[in-house]
């Protein structure tokens, strides 16, 4: 078989199928359109089954604690009567570190029940070490692409991390230099192992989640007689926000705000091999969180499970050094050593918690383990030796890939607000571009507004602004 | 460094030469070649540094590259002390027993 770039990037459709078993052009329909919907019912369980399938690999029900400490210096800084309660769900406590593992545990047991010998995923981040922790658990086999080094070879210190905690699953680990053709080995993976495609963006992958989002508000509604009026969830590729929400909305809570975070990482080229080790965040970043949001089919398989704009209230981003510093306060005000990538939810809870009122409730809905590499002193000594100044000092004078600036104080804390309107129209114009369409029709202007939470109108008078009619 | 038979190994390959790489790739990353890195267990009887090599990983492939490393090391760590996170994590708890009596009695 002809394994050239060409050839194996022609047969990426045939590939995927095969990898994921689930058949997506019958949920095509219209110009652009498919059923989003039917494409969650590709899994075959309900809440309370996941809930069972993860409690085997231990993962979910992890705790949710109220943060006193920090709650009472962000009334310090806030003005009188305002200073919401934040809370936050202990994720960490799941098998591998990371609510991630609620992605995986899905994944990994229907690959094992649909008869696979073992799974493939393409990820730098904590999502191989929960596959690879699934796949020891499900006794099927394991591998883990990672774009991990620039071209000298120096790597990431979170990624290497992360590729140690993978082999001490017993997961191979494929490691590579930047660039986007990682895609292109992980296809060849595929096909050379017949492994299942334990993509972040299968229906499984975002299922998985809806149980972090069911538990975050039934507990609060258990223990405080109402569900959060907000809920704060660090945004990368769109899972989290959409699992998350949806198991928010299950629950009931359809009053509850849900606010994704990113850190801003605006100026860095993501497949730069010179900015690669400028950034001191490898995940939860706009560099992931805003093209996701624009265009969510950009990933790994012809139709993301993974829709942030269907859900998304807000959009804020937070700095680099306002993440660590935010890590530096959980440690020393809460006793809990956490982070840092997981905690840009809980940057951006504190600034906004200084404009919610004192009996409003905020939920940040994750924390991730902590470990060598992935650290904030590891990253900052990495930042410094990468040519990154890091001072104390005001926030506003962050500049990605050049200045880290940790707060002098939590009053510093803010954040800023994307747009969604403006997300909500490059995603119209990216759906425009890549089906080719000059027309479309009804059906496809009720998809895509459903899809970026927006009315009919807009998405109409914005179809026609990019020259294309409504039949 | 020699290496033995059924020792802990690295392995190099060139995924695609810089002509090979997928177009709009920005200039910094078009001049250098993808690489890509495994490690597993020799299955050459006995190998040094630069050697073309087999190794079978832990899903038991069989993989084909240049021999790097012997018992490659995790060589990350936590870090330098970083002066800037000690002074604040020693302001905030500060700060925190001005702002609240009997701070420590959390949950």
């Amino acid at each position: 078989m002809n394994k050239s770039y060409q050839a194996v990037m022609g047969r990426k459709n045939e590939i995927m199928k095969k990898s994921v078993g689930i058949d997506y052009k019958v949920l095509e329909y219209g110009r652009l359109s498919f059923d989003y919907e039917g494409l969650m019912k590709n899994v075959p369980y309900d809440l309370e089954e996941i809930a069972k399938i993860q409690s085997e690999t231990k993962v979910g029900k992890t705790p949710l604690f109220e943060l006193k400490n920090l709650t009472a210096l962000v009334r310090k800084y806030a003005p009188k009567g305002k200073g919401a309660r934040i809370f936050i769900k202990d994720e960490a406590a799941n098998c591998s570190g990371s609510f991630k593992d609620r992605r995986a545990s899905l994944s990994v047991y229907h690959a094992k029940k649909i008869g696979f010998k073992g799974v493939i995923a393409a990820t730098s981040g904590n999502y191989g070490a929960a596959v690879a922790a699934q796949a020891a658990q499900r006794g099927i086999k394991c591998i883990v692409v990672q774009e991990v080094y620039d071209s000298r070879k120096v790597g990431q210190p979170e990624i290497l991390e992360k590729a140690r905690k993978c082999e001490a699953y017993g997961a191979e680990v494929v490691q590579l230099t930047v660039g986007p053709e990682l895609f292109y080995v992980f296809l060849t993976l595929l096909e050379e192992t017949g492994y299942f495609n334990a993509s972040l963006y299968t229906p499984y992958s975002i299922a998985g989640i809806e149980t972090l989002g069911y538990e975050v508000v039934a507990e609060i509604k258990e223990r405080e007689g109402k569900f959060p009026d907000a809920v704060v969830i660090t945004h990368a590729g769109g899972g989290n926000v959409t699992g998350t929400a949806r198991g928010v909305l299950k629950a009931g809570a359809k009053d509850t705000k849900i606010i994704g975070a990113s850190v801003d990482l605006t100026g860095l080229h993501m497949a730069s091999d010179n900015d690669f080790n400028k950034k001191s965040f490898t995940t939860g970043h706009t560099g992931f969180g805003v093209p996701f949001a624009v265009w969510p089919d950009r990933s790994d398989v012809p139709r993301n499970a993974a829709r942030p704009l269907r859900y998304l209230d807000r959009y804020v981003t937070v700095t680099q050094g306002e993440v660590f510093y935010t890590t530096e306060l959980l440690a020393q005000l809460e006793g809990l050593e956490r982070g840092p990538a997981g905690n840009t939810s809980l940057a951006a809870a504190i600034a906004l918690a200084k404009e919610m009122d004192e009996d409003q409730i905020i939920v940040v809905q994750e924390t991730e383990y902590t470990g060598a590499g992935k650290h904030p002193l590891a990253q900052l000594s990495f930042a410094r030796k990468n040519g990154i100044e890091v001072k104390i000092g005001n926030p506003e004078e962050n500049i990605p890939g050049k200045t880290i600036v940790i707060p002098e104080n939590l009053g510093q804390m803010g954040y800023k607000e994307i747009d969604l309107d403006d997300l909500r129209k490059s995603y119209i114009k990216n759906a425009v571009n890549t089906y080719n369409v000059k027309e479309v029709e009804e059906v496809d202007v009720e998809f895509l507004a459903e899809d970026i939470k927006w009315t009919k109108e807009n998405v109409a008078k914005t179809l026609n602004e990019f020259g294309v009619k409504v039949m | 460094m020699e290496a033995k038979k059924g020792m802990w190994v690295e392995i190099e390959n060139t995924v695609l030469t810089p002509e090979e790489r997928a177009p709009h790739l920005p200039e910094d990353t078009k001049r250098v070649p993808l690489k890509m890195w495994v490690r597993g267990f020799l299955i050459n009887e006995q190998a040094k540094i630069g050697d073309e090599v087999m190794i079978k990983t832990l899903t038991d492939r069989v993989v084909k590259g240049t021999l790097v490393e012997v018992n490659p090391r995790h060589i990350h760590d936590f870090g330098n002390c970083v002066e800037e996170l000690l002074i604040s994590g020693y302001n905030v708890k500060k700060e925190l027993l001005e702002v609240v009596k009997g701070a420590g009695d959390n949950e």
